[in-house]
């Protein structure tokens, strides 16, 4: 093969081809979608706005995505549905407000799409931050106490602090969590994908 | 700077001792600051597997966390590590193989500081919570300009050596690398633009970065590998590659097919069936360029096994090209939905990875460096020993990684699968197999600690100077004849 001008052609051929199959046509196809809204004005879904949308930035910041999948997979392929994970199959328009969005690729811990459903409990999730074995023993999950102030109680303890089961309490102190956990856990308990789509159907 | 000058008719001994002394600043520059990446890189994956398992393992300090150290540690092994080797190894075969001096020198050594100071930046940017959570592409969008910038000078460099190349013949190795230096400044761009610049939105998103993440394999590392086992494996064998016809078919179907592969990483997805099937089947596709060089490498290394013996080189490189056969053939396998439902979202995929970027792209790399590096100092390899700790340290680091996260991964998979097993049981039955993985760390940092060693002595010219040429007797130390 001596002839330069095929190897230029044929190289940037090729890549054109792929971007065009795997990103132009997807574009085009999915590039357009609209929320949903309800008979009673309610949109579906809504873009990350104040608290929440830190809370997002706070999950992308420290990795979570490395370790938890943002997808339910659908009915007959894993066990997702079954396992509790979602009522229904993760679609394209349940991501359109998010850039990037966080699907993820691995779980290392269990998907995240609807746990605000599964667990909507505030204290529960700031227990879990501050160190996961409190509340899931046997968790290969990292302790996040920068998220946390320890706060000597001697003066009061503050409205905000957490409550921990018997045995886990650090003594003297209680334990508050910092804006950025709060927004982490409204981001958490945000995250509600079961809201029916024409996609899937009941 | 004589741009690109080509060579007459002096003898071979001649040119190539000339080539490789316009090459000397270059690529050296590039050489040293991948195998600094190797070992800082190194340090972050020892940190992030101990984590895995040891979960209050450095815990108090945010910009330690898990999420943080595991995205640079990636970073740093593809921009620092893999690329920064790749471009050293690129830049000094275009110029062997067209016969012409390194153009460009000054703005190249420029551009190989730019890129450290790129790497460091980004990895100090997602070390203190700046990074994008966007799998390969977590540097900041800003750094993204800068690396983009500096492969104009690599793209250019090596365009202008293929432009005045005196050998009518382009030999295969050229149309590999000359697709890469192509193929991956576009992805690079085109994917940051995308995703960093908002261009796209929502899932589209998710398909361009996998789009992107997989051809830095594909259209990036891939080439650059083959390109180098194309051109080290016959000239330490002293014989001509085995067919010239395989060579073409590979090229060609790998280019055709490898690009559309990176959708399987999005099976079972929020995205439409028709584009991961696409996925799918490119996925599968690859066994036509795969079978075709696997075959053709080994009918050239037929009969000479003996010599992995003596040459270093080789044996990284056929170690290197035995794992890309492995790997491609897993990959097609693991893209197939019913495989794919177990082992996505597990270690497998892990391993896997490893497979590709470390135990044939890496593996391939020592050997480029084992078998350049002398020629560009003049100075043997100072010490077998520290060789052998360095093959086989990451030789069967490599095995165990591979094996214990792969038997792991299906596991997991199995397990998960199964919505009787509750998933903190998952998490306890994958914790052997993390603990593989930091033992196998061991092993592959302790090779890295060898090789460095090996560098830091050859490129302070610490090692005995080689009988003049390059070429001559002592082949073992300088990486094997030729």
């Amino acid at each position: 093969m001596n002839r330069a001008v095929f190897l230029y052609v044929g190289v940037l051929l090729t890549v054109l081809l792929s971007f065009t199959g795997l990103v132009s046509i997807p574009e085009k196809q999915l590039g357009g979608l609209q929320p949903l809204v309800d008979a009673d004005g309610t949109q579906y879904p809504v873009p990350p706005t104040g608290l929440v949308a830190e809370g997002r930035g706070v999950y992308i910041a420290d990795g979570c995505i490395y370790c938890h999948s943002q997808q339910v997979r659908p009915e007959g392929f894993g066990d997702d549905i079954e396992r509790g994970w979602g009522t229904r199959r993760t679609v394209a328009r349940d991501h359109i407000y998010d850039a990037p969005p966080l699907l993820g690729t691995m779980r290392t811990g269990p998907d995240l799409a609807n746990i605000a459903v599964r667990q909507p409990n505030e204290n529960w999730h700031f227990l879990h931050l501050y160190n996961p074995r409190i509340t899931s023993p046997g968790s290969n999950m990292p302790p996040f106490p920068f998220l946390f102030r320890k706060v000597p109680v001697e003066v009061q303890v503050p409205h905000d602090a957490l409550s921990f089961p018997p045995g886990w309490e650090v003594p003297g102190y209680a334990v508050v969590p910092t804006r950025r956990a709060k927004a982490l856990v409204a981001y958490l308990t945000s995250l509600d994908h079961t809201h029916p789509v024409p996609e899937v159907p009941q | 700077m004589n741009a690109a000058a080509s060579f007459g008719a002096e003898p071979t001994v001649a040119w190539r001792a000339e080539v490789d002394a316009s090459c000397a600043y270059p690529v050296v520059a590039f050489f040293v600051s991948a195998v600094f990446w190797l070992l800082f890189g190194t340090v972050l994956a020892l940190v992030a597997s101990i984590k895995m398992h040891t979960p209050g393992f450095l815990s108090g300090a945010e910009w330690l966390t898990f999420g943080r150290v595991r995205p640079v540690h990636l970073n740093t092994m593809i921009y620092g590590w893999g690329s920064m080797a790749g471009i050293g190894t690129l830049l000094w075969l275009q110029a062997r193989l067209s016969r012409v001096r390194l153009p460009l020198q000054l703005p190249l050594v420029v551009g190989c500081a730019l890129w450290n100071v790129g790497v460091a930046g980004g990895s100090i940017a997602i070390l203190t919570g700046h990074g994008t959570s966007v799998e390969w592409l977590e540097f900041p969008y800003g750094w993204s300009f800068l690396f983009a910038g500096i492969f104009v000078v690599v793209m250019a460099a090596s365009l202008m050596m293929f432009s005045a190349r005196r050998v009518g013949h382009v030999y295969v190795s050229q149309w590999y690398l000359f697709g890469s230096v192509l193929w991956f400044p576009f992805l690079y761009v085109m994917a940051n633009a995308l995703i960093h610049g908002a261009l796209a939105r929502g899932v589209v998103q998710a398909a361009t970065n996998w789009w992107f993440a997989h051809n830095v394999l594909g259209l990036w590392f891939t080439p650059i590998g083959l390109a180098t086992v194309y051109y080290l494996l016959p000239k330490v064998l002293g014989r001509p590659i085995h067919s010239y016809y395989l060579s073409l078919l590979g090229f060609w179907t790998l280019a055709l097919f490898y690009n559309w592969a990176g959708t399987h990483h999005l099976v079972g997805g929020p995205l439409p069936a028709w584009l991961i099937t696409v996925g799918i089947v490119g996925s599968v596709m690859m066994f036509i360029p795969v079978t075709t060089v696997a075959v053709n490498h080994h009918m050239t290394m037929k009969g000479h096994f003996a010599l992995l013996k003596v040459s270093p080189t080789l044996r990284f490189i056929v170690l290197g090209a035995m794992s890309y056969t492995v790997v491609s053939f897993q990959g097609s396998l693991q893209s197939l939905r019913t495989v794919n439902e177990v082992t996505h979202f597990t270690h497998y995929t892990i391993a896997h990875a490893h497979l590709g970027v470390y135990g044939f792209f890496t593996m391939v790399m020592f050997g480029a460096i084992y078998y350049i590096a002398p020629r560009l100092t003049g100075r043997e390899w100072s010490s077998p020993r520290l060789i052998k700790v360095h093959f086989w340290g990451t030789a069967l680091g490599m095995a165990v990684y591979w094996l214990g996260l792969t038997w792991g991964g299906i596991l997991q998979g199995l397990a998960m699968d199964n919505p009787d097993v509750a998933f903190l049981d998952v998490v306890r039955h994958t914790l052997p197999y993390l603990w593989s993985r930091t033992f196998a760390g061991i092993l592959l940092a302790t090779g890295h600690v060898a090789f460095a060693v090996l560098a830091w002595r050859m490129f302070t010219l610490k090692g005995r100077r080689l009988p003049e040429p390059a070429s001559a007797p002592s082949a073992v130390l300088a990486g094997g004849a030729g």
